[in-house]
């Protein structure tokens, strides 16, 4: 399935990414590098617009409009054909642990729940173990590098953008299987799972932009925080300790 | 705090007679613990949080109105939370400048938004429960996981209390949820008001009674 051209693409991807992380290195403290500030808060603007004017009044409707249990099918249908991606970066950790209860997953997914529509694997408990290739460059050593804020696709860093693209363009077994015109559905479906996200987490997205004095350095560190937790991450010291200042 | 605990517990099934030397044990206990006579430990701090969890379970599912609910989350940080630590904190370097009475104003108020604000969040739990499940010693402080369950939310998520005897009492001074910090959120919020306002400590606080 892969050919030597993406290995080569694969190798040269990794490489830049890891000389990148290392040129930016992540100040100690809360936030982390910001070299790109001035661009980041261009994008944040925009991306805030977007949701503002498009995806937060898109979402809301579009919810309504579809009935719950297909709304969570379509997800589940979405959301079972990402489990491949991930198991393979299960297996670039060497995390087969993680790597077989993905593999599980979408077995019985796939078939006991009609293509991924339905979520059996759930009902026995076998959850989905997330993970990308933003996580596998972490553990390759990688740091995280500059914050970058994507227009789109919102908070991220150097290390995990590149993560992004690897997931996308590389590490997606489905994507070298799917013809048309399932390949659409298989879109379809993903623009179906992202506005339900959209619209589940309203309440937390309006009351970043709208509430925060300053939505952009909010959600910085949120994104940051957050990662390094998920990541499990935290060794370049994320947190204050108030009380070091009288000491 | 284990001994008040027993104390409490013993005294419950005896008659009122022994509620005055019930008072003086717990006043005893608490001198000694407060007088550092007993040194903070990882189990004082697993107490503190319990208690902290505790009443906070209690007023997410007490069926209180929103108003009623976050009177009593300000209680809670006023007891449990080094509120002068984490409103000097959130000030940031511009609380050494200030004076001690607009400190004090700035902390009172800065309770009142912390109530509102993470009460509101809080509330959110509704139906549901949060339980402690480890404690780990990180040196100056411990820091205390619990984990939240409810029906609003998929999968039960991280909060972590970091808690410490450095102000002379046993008090949490940050809340961890999923990894983002109270504390570091409030730095950057409190931060970006303040530089909105030139800086003015005084009409931060006057505005800070209106947000949250």
């Amino acid at each position: 399935m892969w050919k030597t051209r993406n290995l080569k693409i694969f190798t040269i991807i990794t490489a830049v990414s890891a000389l990148l992380s290392a040129c930016t290195n992540v100040l100690p403290g809360a936030q982390g590098a910001d070299p790109f500030e001035k661009l980041n808060r261009k994008t944040h603007e925009f991306n805030k617009s977007l949701d503002r004017n498009f995806l937060g009044p898109v979402s809301s409707r579009y919810s309504s409009f579809l009935p719950d249990p297909i709304e969570t099918s379509v997800n589940n249908f979405a959301s079972n054909l990402r489990l491949p991606g991930k198991v393979a970066n299960n297996i670039l950790q060497l995390d087969l642990y993680a790597a077989s209860q993905n593999t599980s997953r979408f077995f019985v997914n796939s078939t006991v729940g009609i293509a991924g529509f339905f979520d059996p694997s759930g009902k026995l408990g076998i959850a989905v173990i997330e993970t990308d290739f933003g996580e596998t460059l972490e553990g390759w050593g990688v740091g995280e590098g500059a914050y970058i804020e994507l227009p789109l696709l919102g908070p991220s860093n150097l290390r995990d953008s590149v993560g992004r693209v690897v997931d996308a363009v590389l590490l997606d077994p489905i994507d070298y299987i799917l013809v048309q015109p399932e390949a659409n559905y298989r879109i379809a479906a993903d623009l179906s799972s992202l506005l339900q996200t959209r619209n589940a987490l309203n309440d937390q997205i309006n009351s970043l932009f709208n509430v925060s004095a300053d939505s952009y350095a909010q959600a910085r560190l949120i994104y940051l925080q957050n990662r390094r937790f998920k990541l499990e991450d935290v060794s370049s010291e994320t947190y204050f300790d108030p009380y070091e200042d009288f000491e | 705090m284990f001994l008040v605990k027993l104390i409490l517990t013993r005294t419950k099934t005896l008659n009122k007679s022994i509620l005055k030397r019930r008072d003086l044990l717990i006043g005893f206990a608490t001198s000694l613990i407060t007088s550092g006579a007993f040194a903070f430990s990882a189990d004082d701090a697993t107490l503190l949080v319990g208690k902290v969890v505790g009443e906070i379970n209690s007023v997410i599912n007490s069926g209180k109105s929103e108003k009623a609910m976050i009177v009593s989350f300000e209680k809670i940080f006023a007891k449990y939370a080094d509120v002068n630590i984490i409103a000097r904190s959130a000030l940031g370097p511009p609380a050494r400048s200030a004076s001690s009475k607009q400190l004090e104003k700035f902390t009172t108020t800065f309770r009142g938004y912390m109530a509102r604000k993470y009460g509101k969040q809080f509330r959110t739990f509704i139906g549901g429960e949060i339980n402690v499940e480890k404690t780990i010693d990180r040196g100056k402080f411990f820091e205390v996981s619990a984990l939240v369950t409810s029906s609003l939310y998929f999968t039960p998520f991280d909060v972590t209390f970091r808690v410490s005897d450095r102000s002379g009492q046993n008090l949490f001074f940050d809340i961890i949820i999923e990894g983002i910090s109270l504390l570091s959120s409030e730095r950057v919020e409190i931060g970006a008001l303040l530089d909105a306002r030139k800086g003015s400590i005084d009409r931060l606080t006057d505005d800070l009674d209106k947000l949250g």
